[in-house]
């Protein structure tokens, strides 16, 4: 067992883990935010998605220990209180989900994709993008539009601010 | 995954000492490889040694002869260094389609060349840039450190510190995915220095692992361009065979990758 003190979404914790803990487990069994998925465990579908000082990786590829003095951000913590994250917002309102079970991890990748690509997004380069998110249901493609609206929200917010 | 007990390790000394204690230790960098196969059981290290974290172990430095990436430094990196870009622009963009986004942002370039995975990709650039593998204990020239399928020259508890490329004229890299794990069926990186010497490497292609070609570094020594090799013939002997590709489709797919590098190469 090991003490592993980071900080997730905002929030100071220390949590008690075993070594072999991974990041994924910390999160949804010792801080009860099950909004992070666990779809594959074989690293490759996306619905793990966190982002760790502000990258988005899969929290099922990182051991919890790894990530102390971490800086982690959860689908839990991308809400302003009751106002959805840009992204959020955009998902719903392109029908970016069926089953939901993908989207937190799509949708924190999403966000990744928009911070690293700015307002030069398009479709080619959305689709490339999540090659390592996988959805069994909608077919992508009011995800990648809902990407794309979300990119322009997110500019219009950033300019806002 | 089986018990196992976790090091974050502040040094490169740091590192080896923690590895010397250890019953079964392994060397932890990215984990885009090491924790998969830990979560399958099908390894199971006593401990675990992270390097990620170990600062001498990250970045990219320019040197008079060249670029010398140090070990635990990250695809998401190498892919974006505008040093790298302009130094070797062919290792830029094999940097960029390792993976996904999130495994590019974890997998670093000490643990893909330690694993030494047939598939993997900087294997291919590392024979074929002639760079220098860096370790704790001294430095392995490309041609020595590849050795069969996940084998290398490394000794047990050696950590590889940086990789050194040398200055180079051309440099490019293609790559075959395998339409569903999206590894490399068969890639290519091309190269060729300052002086004119030409090195091509082919990954997923031979049962032996990453290896030279030999056919087309002469087409390509003679006449640097892609119809160079319109008619070059790259044996099928030792080339994987397998589901996804007989040999001779790999040994056929090796000449086209080749073509494309050429050609992205310039």
């Amino acid at each position: 067992m090991s003490t592993v003190k980071l900080t997730v979404n905002g929030r100071a914790v220390s949590v008690d883990v075993e070594d072999r803990t991974l990041l994924v487990h910390l999160l949804r069994e010792n801080l009860n935010l099950t909004g992070t998925h666990v779809g594959c465990d074989t690293s490759q579908c996306g619905a793990c998605v966190v982002h760790v000082d502000g990258r988005a990786v899969k929290s099922c590829t990182m051991l919890a220990g790894q990530a102390a003095g971490c800086n982690v951000t959860t689908i839990e913590g991308l809400a302003k209180g009751d106002e959805l994250h840009p992204m959020q917002a955009a998902f719903r309102d392109n029908h970016g989900l069926q089953c939901g079970y993908c989207t937190p991890g799509m949708i924190m990748s999403a966000v990744d994709i928009v911070h690293r690509h700015g307002g030069k997004l398009d479709e080619e380069t959305v689709r490339q993008e999540l090659e390592g998110n996988i959805c069994r249901c909608t077919g992508y493609h009011n995800i990648v539009k809902a990407v794309l609206d979300a990119a322009g929200r997110m500019k219009v917010a950033q300019a806002a601010e | 995954m089986y018990e196992t007990t976790y090091h974050r390790a502040s040094s490169v000394d740091d590192a080896a000492a923690a590895f010397a204690k250890g019953k079964d230790s392994k060397f932890l960098a990215g984990g885009q490889t090491l924790l998969p196969v830990m979560k399958q059981r099908l390894a199971a290290p006593s401990d675990v040694i992270d390097l990620s974290k170990i600062k001498d172990m990250i970045g990219i430095v320019p040197t008079n002869n060249g670029i010398e990436i140090k070990g635990a430094t990250t695809h998401y990196d190498v892919a974006e260094s505008s040093d790298v870009q302009k130094a070797i622009p062919g290792l830029a963009y094999l940097a960029s389609v390792i993976g996904d986004p999130a495994v590019r942002y974890r997998g670093t370039i000490g643990g893909s060349l330690a694993n030494n995975d047939p598939a993997a990709d900087y294997p291919a650039a590392v024979l074929a840039l002639n760079a220098t593998v860096k370790t704790n204990k001294r430095t392995i020239p490309a041609d020595d450190f590849f050795k069969g399928l996940f084998a290398t020259a490394l000794e047990d508890g050696e950590i590889i510190t940086a990789v050194s490329f040398p200055v180079t004229a051309k440099s490019g890299y293609a790559k075959f995915r395998n339409p569903a794990s999206r590894f490399a069926l068969t890639a290519v990186f091309v190269a060729r220095s300052p002086s004119g010497e030409v090195r091509v490497a082919a990954a997923g292609a031979s049962q032996s692992g990453v290896m030279r070609v030999g056919a087309i570094e002469s087409a390509l020594t003679t006449n640097w361009s892609a119809s160079a090799l319109d008619n070059v013939k790259v044996s099928a002997s030792g080339m994987l065979s397998d589901i996804h590709g007989t040999a001779d489709y790999r040994a056929n797919l090796v000449r086209v990758m080749a073509q494309r590098a050429v050609i992205a190469a310039g």
